[in-house]
């Protein structure tokens, strides 16, 4: 066991971990923040995406003895400072951009670390960003729309209901 | 996982120093090594992570004219600090895997991993890049040596990769999507002295120099000059996504449509 330290939604986070802790178990088991989901432990589905040091990363396939000294921001940051949604997630809501939600947080940090690159991105670039984040509830047009509809841009010419 | 302990040496020295312990194994963006851990098909004891090595990360331009990639430089820094300089390369980065992968994956790790059905070694056979590693300079051509399989020694790590900046390059991969590897990919790079071409995800050797279609397009870099050329399917992988006879059409097909893309 080592000690690991990093930052975590802006606070000062450590812990003891093994060589093997991945950064989703040291998230979810030390720090009991569990938004961030794990969902195939393969890092195919993206459940799991965190930001570390602005980059979105899946956690499930990084060490968490890696991340040490990083700031890493998981879902719980994501609302408004007074508890509010967000933009991406208001538009999730509004957008019925989820059903069961458990990909939900890891496509809120893509949609995030997309929207920070590329501010008004074509149906296109989102979908082909989304690659990596995997749905099984909503077919994915929705999540699109979401994200469109939080880049400012107008959605009623998105294909899907 | 079987668990391990985890170095994170700040310079090449300390690096190479922490891999000479039994069982040491380099760790670059862990995107192939960590799920490989997690089915338990590897147990070293050391893993000695390349990732806080500033001089093994960023794209440069050498002093010859090379296109320097860092090592531990990942996919997303390729797509984005390579594209002014060699955009064949920077595309070819920019469809590894997903975002996020590339966020963490390395030139180095994939180069060392060389993966039968990965992009990177197509671009750096395809391009004759030389390997630069602590200990030597290796030539692509020198470098690869069948399905993960390299000529790098117990404990040798690749600091950095040299790419000859060619006239006109493209790679066309055509994805295998579950995985978001290549199901074949094509890479082909024209120089003043001649093209190269260079497919990955259908031999069972792992990535190779396409020959006929070098020679052919070095007379006439058309598509058309691809025409009539086949490859043998015989030795080519066949598993649930294609046959060997299947790969091998592809393997055509793909070059074409790298060299119509390369213009």
């Amino acid at each position: 066991m080592a000690q690991v330290s990093m930052t975590v939604n802006g606070k000062a986070a450590s812990g003891d971990v093994e060589g093997r802790t991945l950064l989703s178990s040291f998230l979810r088991d030390t720090l009991e923040l569990t938004g961030t989901h794990v969902g195939c432990d393969t890092s195919q589905c993206g459940a799991c995406v965190v930001h570390v040091n602005g980059e979105a990363v899946k956690a499930c396939t990084m060490l968490a003895a890696e991340a040490a000294g990083a700031e890493v921001t998981t879902i719980e940051a994501m609302a408004n400072a007074d508890g509010s949604l967000s933009t991406i997630q208001q538009a999730f809501q509004d957008h019925h951009g989820l059903q069961c939600g458990f990909c939900t947080p890891g496509m809120v940090m893509s949609a995030a670390a997309l929207l920070k690159d590329n501010p008004t991105p074509t149906e296109t670039e989102i979908r082909e960003y989304l690659e990596g984040n995997i749905c099984r509830c909503t077919g994915y047009h929705n999540i699109v729309k979401a994200i469109m509809a939080a880049s400012g841009q107008d959605v009623s010419s998105i294909a899907a209901e | 996982m079987y668990d391990f302990d985890v170095e994170m040496p700040t310079s090449v020295a300390e690096a190479v120093a922490a891999l000479s312990q039994e069982d040491a194994q380099a760790l670059g963006g862990g995107q192939t090594l960590i799920p490989t851990l997690k089915q338990r098909l590897a147990s070293p004891s050391v893993l000695v992570s390349l990732n806080g090595i500033a001089e093994m990360k960023g794209v440069c331009i050498g002093e010859d004219g090379q296109l320097c990639v860092g090592g531990a430089t990942s996919h997303a820094v390729v797509a984005k600090d390579a594209a002014a300089h060699f955009a064949g390369l920077a595309e070819l980065a920019s469809h590894i895997g997903d975002p996020a992968v590339r966020n963490r994956g390395t030139i180095g790790g994939s180069l060392a991993n060389n993966d039968p059905s990965a992009c990177y070694p197509a671009a750096a056979l395809g391009s004759g890049a030389t390997i630069v590693t602590n200990a030597r300079s290796i030539a692509a051509d020198d470098f690869f040596q069948g399905m993960f399989t390299t000529a790098l020694d117990e404990g040798e790590i690749i600091t950095e990769v040299r790419f000859p900046i060619p006239q006109a390059a493209n790679y066309q991969k055509f994805l295998q999507p579950a995985s978001r590897f290549a199901l074949v990919g094509v890479f082909v790079a024209k120089f003043a002295d001649g093209v190269r071409v260079a497919v990955t995800g259908a031999s069972n050797d792992g990535v190779f120099r396409w020959t006929e279609a070098e020679t052919a397009l070095g007379s006439d870099f058309s598509a058309g000059a691809v025409d009539g050329l086949t490859v043998s399917g015989d030795d080519m992988i066949s598993d649930l996504h294609g046959t060997g006879a299947y790969r091998a059409h592809l393997v055509g097909v793909m070059t074409k449509r790298a060299v119509a893309a390369a213009g």
